[in-house]
C-alpha cells in the first residue's frame, strides 16, 4: 500500500547552480533512472503516488539563466523553471497571447501556479496539460540542450502519447519560444473542468489569422480527447481562406467534433465530451474572431 | 544514497541549521523540527492544508522537497503575528467565526496572506478563487471569505 505521508524512494538529490553542471549530471547518470524537477507540483506527487524508481533527482531551480523570461519583437524566450504565476501577471501575456494567460488561469491553486512551469507541464506529457493547447496554437518551440548540443523542437513534436515525449534522457528543456502572433489575429482557450481547479474534461485553443472577412489561417488544438493534444486539421481546412460566417464555425465545430478521439474515463465519457467539444470549438471560434478583430453575419 | 544533505534556512525570521535526507518533504521536515502548526492533510497537494510562505509565495510544502527549501525564507502561520497584515488577518478570522474543526485555518491564513500582499481589491469572487485550492471540509467557506473581506476593506479604507 502506498501512503502519500512518505516519499518511499531513496535517491541522491543535485540542485545545480549552472545549466553545464545540470547537463553534466544528466550525462554522466543517463544510464540511471534520474528525474528533473522543475516545479514539482506533478513530480512530487507520482513519487509519492505511484512506484516509480529513481536514482538521482536534479532540482534545475537554483540555476539562474533559467530563471529568465525575454521579449522582443520576435516573441518570447520563456526560462525552465519560470513559475506560472510569473506569467500570468505579465502584461505582455495577457496581450498577446490571450489563449496561453486564459490556460494558465484555469490551471490548478495560486500555491501550484507559484511553483508549476511550462515545460513541467509539457514534459509531464499529460493529455490534459492546460499549457499545451495553447502553446500548440501559437507555434511554440522547446529549446532541448544536452552537453552535446542543442536542438529546437516543435511543441507538436515533442509530444507522443501519455506521459511520452522525444526527449533523450541526457536532456532538458531549457526554454520554451513563443514567436509573436501577427497583429490581425485572435486567440482563445476554453476549458470545462468538474471545479475550477480540476484537471480538464476538455481544454482546447483555437487561434485565426484574418484578412478582411476572411480567414486566412486556423489552428485549432484540442486537449483530453486523444493520447495528446490534438490538432483539428480538416476542421482548421475548412476555414482556411473562406469567409467567415456564423453558419460557416458551425460546421467548422461540427468537423472538430468528428475528428476527436476521446475515451470514457472517471472524468466523463466519451459521448459527452464529443458533444461537449462540439460547442466549446463554436464558442471559442466566435471569441478568438472577434479578438483578431472580425465580425460576424448570418 | 541514505546521506542528509545540510539545510539552512529562516522559518519566521528564525534561522535552522540543520539536515535533512534527499526524499524528505519540507512538510515533514518543518514538523520535526517542531513547526506542528503545518498540517499535513491529503499530503498530495489538493487540499492546502500545508501551505507556507517561501520566499513570499503561497507554496504547499507537502510537495516541495526539504532541499528546495535550502537557503530560503518560510513563514509558517505561527510567524503570522509578526506581521500587521498578519495580524489583522488572524483577528479577522476569530471575529467573523471563519473557523470551525480548525483544520484548514492555518493554510487558509497562509493563502490568504500571499494573496492580500499582491492584490489590494479583491471582490469576494476573487476571494473565492484564490483559496480554491484550499479545502475546509466544514464547508465553512462563507465565513472565510467574508474574513478575508472584511482586511481587505480595511486596508482599502485606511489607503
Amino acid at each position: 500500500m502506498s501512503t502519500s505521508r512518505l516519499l518511499t524512494q531513496e535517491f541522491e538529490y543535485f540542485a545545480p547552480h549552472t545549466l553545464k553542471e545540470a547537463l553534466d549530471l544528466l550525462y554522466k547518470y543517463k544510464d540511471e533512472e534520474v528525474k528533473i524537477l522543475a516545479g514539482g507540483t506533478d513530480l512530487l506527487v507520482k513519487m509519492k503516488t505511484l512506484d516509480m524508481k529513481i536514482d538521482y533527482l536534479i532540482n534545475l531551480k537554483e540555476i539562474p539563466e533559467l530563471k529568465a523570461v525575454e521579449t522582443n519583437n520576435q516573441g518570447l524566450k520563456i526560462g525552465a523553471t519560470v513559475p506560472l504565476s510569473q506569467l500570468e501577471r505579465r502584461e505582455i501575456i495577457k496581450e498577446k497571447y490571450p489563449a496561453l494567460y486564459e490556460g494558465i488561469k484555469s490551471m490548478a491553486a495560486i500555491a501550484i501556479r507559484n511553483m508549476a512551469t511550462l515545460p513541467g507541464n509539457i514534459c509531464n506529457a499529460s493529455p490534459a496539460g492546460d499549457t499545451i493547447p495553447p502553446l500548440m496554437v501559437y507555434e511554440a518551440q522547446l529549446r532541448i540542450v544536452s552537453k552535446e548540443g542543442e536542438r529546437l523542437v516543435p511543441v507538436e513534436d515533442f509530444l507522443r502519447g501519455v506521459g511520452e515525449t522525444i526527449i533523450r534522457k541526457e536532456e532538458l528543456v531549457s526554454q520554451v519560444i513563443i514567436p509573436a502572433p501577427p497583429s490581425n489575429s485572435g486567440s482563445a482557450f476554453s476549458k470545462k473542468s468538474r471545479v475550477k481547479a480540476d484537471i480538464a474534461k476538455i481544454n482546447l485553443a483555437i487561434w485565426l489569422e484574418r484578412e478582411g472577412k476572411t480567414c486566412k489561417d486556423a489552428r485549432i488544438v484540442l486537449g483530453s480527447v486523444f493520447i495528446k493534444a490534438l490538432r483539428a486539421k480538416r476542421a482548421e481546412g475548412l476555414l482556411k481562406g473562406e469567409m467567415v460566417s456564423k453558419e460557416l464555425l458551425t460546421q467548422v465545430a461540427r468537423q472538430a467534433a468528428e475528428e476527436i478521439k476521446p475515451i470514457d474515463d472517471v472524468r466523463s465519457t466519451a459521448e459527452y465530451r464529443t458533444t461537449l467539444a462540439r460547442v466549446m470549438v463554436e464558442d471559442t471560434l466566435k471569441l478568438a474572431w472577434e479578438r483578431a478583430g472580425g465580425e460576424l453575419e448570418g | 544514497m541514505m546521506e542528509e544533505y545540510p539545510i539552512e534556512l529562516t522559518i519566521n525570521g528564525e534561522k535552522i541549521v540543520s539536515t535533512a535526507k534527499a526524499e524528505e518533504s519540507l512538510l515533514r521536515f518543518l514538523r520535526r523540527h517542531g513547526f506542528y502548526e503545518v498540517k499535513g492533510g491529503c499530503e498530495k497537494g489538493d487540499c492546502g492544508t500545508c501551505t507556507v510562505i517561501m520566499n513570499g509565495k503561497a507554496i504547499k510544502s507537502c510537495i516541495t522537497l526539504a532541499g528546495q527549501a535550502n537557503g530560503k525564507e518560510i513563514l509558517t502561520v505561527r510567524g503570522l503575528e509578526k506581521e500587521e497584515s498578519g495580524r489583522k488577518l488572524q483577528e479577522s478570522f476569530v471575529q467573523h467565526g471563519a473557523i470551525q474543526c480548525g483544520f484548514c485555518t492555518a493554510g487558509m491564513l497562509m493563502t490568504a496572506k500571499a494573496y492580500l500582499d499582491e492584490n489590494h481589491q479583491p471582490n469576494k469572487v476573487e476571494i473565492r478563487k484564490a483559496i480554491s485550492g484550499n479545502l475546509c471540509r466544514c464547508t465553512g467557506y462563507k465565513k472565510i471569505v467574508e474574513a478575508i473581506y472584511a482586511v481587505a476593506e480595511e486596508n482599502q479604507k485606511s489607503k
